[in-house]
Formats: C-alpha cells, structure tokens, sequence
C-alpha cells in the first residue's frame, strides 16, 4: 500500500517561507476553490494556509540554535480527523494515504480540527469549509504535467531542498533512506496517530583537522625560510638572467 | 416544553455550522463519530417526546398488556420508557464527542460522561419541579426531592473531574511537538503576524482571574444555590423553584463555557508567539 509524505530535513530548512507561499499560490488557483484572505492589506490580515513555516529557539544562550520548523497536515496513517467527521467528509484515500476533505460534502462544524492535535485544519472564513493541505493531489497525479512537476508545490519551490517527497511504504525510496538513514521521527509521537511526514533532526557538522594539516611539516616555504638570507651586495636574480 | 427546548438545541446545533444547509449529511458516519450518533439521537428523541406528549394530549390509553403486578401498559408507558432511555442516550453521545478526544486530557475521562448525564439530569428534574408547581403541585416534592439529589450528586462529580483537571500533567510538550529534546525551547515565531482559525479557535483569550471567577460562580449557581432554592420550595414554592431552574440555568452556561475554557490544545504548543 502507498503512503505519500513529505520529509523535512529542519537541519537544512533555512526558513525562507517559499513553501508557505508556493503553496498557497498553487492551491488559491486549483478547481478547489480559492484560499481567501480577509483583510489582506488591512490592520488584522487572516486567511487560510496549509502550510506555515514556525521557528524556534532551542537552547540557552549562547548556546543557542534557531530551528526553522514547516508545519502542514502529516497524513497521519491512523488520522484522528477522519473517523470524528459526521458526514464522511474527512477521508483517507486508500490508494495513496492521504488525508482529504470533500469540499462539497463538509458541514464546517469544526469537530475535525479539535480531533487533530497538531492544529493542521483551518476553517476557510468564506467557503466556511475545512482545509488542510492535499499533497497537491491535483499536481502529483496529473499526467499531463511532466514528471519533474508531479511534485507538491512546496516541494518545487523549496530553494534547499529541505523537502522530500515519496511512498514510505516503498522501503526504497528516498524518503524511506531519509528516515532510515538520518534519523526522520515523527512528531508527538505519544497519540498513537503514526504521522506519515517524518522530520530529519538537526546534524552537527563536525571534521576533525589535525594540526599538521593546517601547516605542513614539509612545507617548502619553511624550507626555504631557513636558508641564509643573501647579504644586500649579492646580486638579485634579475641581475644573473634574462627572462 | 421539553420539545421547544429540543427544537431550540437543534436550532442552536445547525446554525453553529458552517453550512447548516448540509447538515443532514452529518448522520452518515454514525458506525464511528460520535458526533453523527448524536444527531440520529436528538430527532429520534424529539420524535418519542413529541408521540408522548400527543398520546396525553390526546388521552390515548389503550392497555395493551397488563404486567404479572396487575399494571397496566398503555402506548405512553411504552413512550416514556423509550423516551428516557433515548434522553440517556443523547446525553451520552453529546458527553463522548468531548470524551472520545484521548489528547484533550481534560475531556478524556468518563468522569465527562457522567457530569453530561447528572448535569443535564439535575437542570431537568429542576425545571420540571419547577413546571409541576404551576400545573401538578402533587409531584413537586418527588421531582425537587430528586433534582436535589442529582444536584448534590453532580457537585460530586464536577469537583472530582475539577481536582482532576487540576492535577492533569499535558503529554504532549514543545519536545514532543517538533521532536528537539532539548529542555529549553522557546518559539520565536509561529509563522504569520495576524490571527488565524488556529490562534482564534482553541483560545478563550481570558486573563486567569475570569476563568478562575467564572469557575466560582458556576460552582456556585449550579450546585448549593439551587440546592438551598429546591429545598426552600419542595412544598410547592414555585417562585423559589422558578429561581432555582433559572440560577442553575445561568450556572450551567458558565460551567460549559469553562469546560471549553479549560480544554488545553495540543495545537497550541504551536501558537504561542508572534515574531
């Protein structure tokens, strides 16, 4: 069975916001509808995104580290949003895992968005409709686009590919060597809701350099340095050739 | 009555949503939302109460079995049975939407079940008695005897899921929420500067003091002053029972709004500062 998720490598996110706005660029224009901001220019803006870039401070100064954190829907394999839905709105797709809403069947009664602990769900204002970010399910399974693009917008627009995307049921994918490998966890992990995004840990970069290796022993500059130095009289190179 | 107050929860119930004009759909996934079996139960509910009433209201009483005691059993038993029973049920489903939550830890505990059930079980017998010293001052001291018991009963239950509560250590921290073990771990910024659905929805925006003051006054209007005002009036004060319904009543609307108050999010490890 598939399981579509994102991975998120916060050891390389620099925070830039390109998937917050990527992403509501793409899914403001698909046959879904519009993501309508109220107020956008005005004193207290609001809208709905399915995607938000959060950062944190860890640790106390000076030891401190600033952690980028991109927070959207994980695609929980055991998702508390869908069996609290009244209408059958919230599902799971069976083929791929990932978590929808049915724009036209959801009532707005917001149960869902108290069901799922991580506050992916935001209320549309105006449609007055749940939504949460789809994986771009209309850009990963569009074969009219070419294979480059079948990717989620957010994952295009990330400069540092800090955002992988795949099946992690398919134990080779990249995806699943990135959790395998680099230590990908998921978050809360005391609900039982199994995300399917998993985030990779900050890594410390660190090389050892032996002192030999900033200042070789056999450098020949030091070499030379210890030859006398010719006395002012002698003559310079320019006087015993022609170049 | 009881319907008026059924029709005036339905009412109520549809035009929270946000778009009330699908809300029949939401009796579709009754085998596992709570929330779906609830509004299955509240029409079948209305339905029973409304039989009820018409078989009284229409002196209907055709005895269709007698009982090996010698009592007789006519439609409007039948529908009183059902009625309760389906009453029961109703708070039960209205008590698990909260309840079935496993990460709103102060809603996860049957203790929601059982003050849905002695709360609204109290407001009920207190206006009945109340009802009753209009129009059938014989069942006054049953029915204020009982709402009294109920009453002292759910002061009960309410404290212990108050000292509960209070003692609830969250499961979830900032380590958990973005999986960093470090023990200091401040945000920065959630993302955006103005609100959103997640920074209005899940925050009651309240200084401690009103939520402790509202916490008071509910432990107070809905528990020992409608206790005292059903004693005062188990002989037939109407007046007094009128108060005690309504004091109650008002106590009842803050003790929600402070259960609501009281539910720590998860989601909110998320949105605490704004860069």
């Amino acid at each position: 069975m598939t399981q579509l998720a994102l991975v998120i490598d916060l050891n390389v996110c620099v925070g830039c916001h390109a998937c917050v706005t990527s992403c509501k660029e793409w899914n403001t224009s698909g046959s879904a509808g519009p993501m309508v901001d109220q107020n956008p220019y005005g004193a207290d803006p609001t809208g709905t995104f399915f995607n938000r870039v959060q950062t944190f401070e860890v640790g106390e100064f000076p030891n401190t580290e600033t952690v980028h954190f991109p927070k959207s829907c994980l695609h929980c394999e055991d998702p508390p949003c869908v069996p609290v839905c009244p209408t059958g709105a919230s599902y799971k797709r069976p083929e791929d895992g990932i978590v929808l809403v049915d724009y036209d069947k959801c009532i707005g009664c917001k149960y869902c968005s108290w069901a799922c602990p991580y506050g992916a769900r935001e209320l549309d204002e105006q449609q007055r409709v749940m939504k949460k970010c789809t994986l771009c399910v209309d850009r990963i399974h569009d074969m009219s686009m070419s294979p480059d693009d079948r990717l989620p917008a957010c994952v295009k627009a990330c400069p540092t590919s800090a955002r992988l995307f795949g099946d992690i049921h398919d134990p080779a994918s990249a995806v699943s060597l990135a959790i395998r490998e680099s230590g990908g966890y998921p978050l809360m992990p005391e609900w039982g809701t199994h995300p399917a995004n998993h985030y990779l840990p900050r890594r410390k970069t660190r090389i050892k350099i032996h002192a030999d290796e900033l200042e070789r022993a056999d450098n020949p500059l030091k070499v030379d340095g210890l030859l006398p130095r010719p006395a002012r009289s002698e003559p310079t190179l320019d006087d015993v050739t022609t170049w | 009555m009881a319907l008026a107050l059924l029709v005036a929860g339905l009412a109520a119930s549809f035009f929270h949503l946000g778009h009330p004009e699908r809300a029949w759909r939401s009796a579709a996934m009754w085998r596992t939302s709570w929330l779906s079996r609830e509004v299955i139960v509240l029409p079948a509910f209305m339905g029973v109460v409304f039989l009820y009433g018409a078989t009284h209201w229409l002196d209907w009483h055709p005895v269709l079995v007698t009982l090996p005691g010698g009592l007789p059993v006519d439609p409007s038993v039948i529908l009183g049975v059902a009625g309760t029973l389906l009453a029961f049920a109703l708070f039960l489903c209205t008590a698990m939407i909260y309840a079935c939550l496993k990460f709103l830890g102060e809603w996860h505990s049957p203790l929601t079940v059982i003050n849905y059930i002695l709360l609204g079980g109290a407001s009920g017998f207190t206006l009945a008695a109340a009802f009753a010293a209009v129009t059938a001052p014989e069942l006054v001291s049953f029915l204020a005897g009982w709402a009294a018991i109920i009453t002292l009963l759910g002061l009960f239950s309410r404290s212990a899921s108050l000292v509960r509560n209070a003692r609830l250590k969250p499961k979830s921290t900032l380590q958990t929420a973005i999986g960093i073990s470090n023990r200091r771990i401040v945000q920065k910024t959630q993302g955006f500067m103005g609100g959103s659905f997640n920074t209005r929805e899940f925050f009651h925006g309240q200084p401690v003091l009103v939520v402790r003051g509202v916490k008071w006054f509910f432990m107070l209007a809905v528990f020992p002053l409608p206790l005292l005002l059903l004693l005062a009036g188990i002989h037939g004060g109407s007046i007094a029972l009128g108060a005690a319904f309504v004091v109650q009543y008002l106590g009842l609307l803050a003790e929600r709004w402070f259960f609501f108050a009281q539910a720590n999010h998860p989601q909110n490890l998320y949105y605490q500062a704004i860069a």
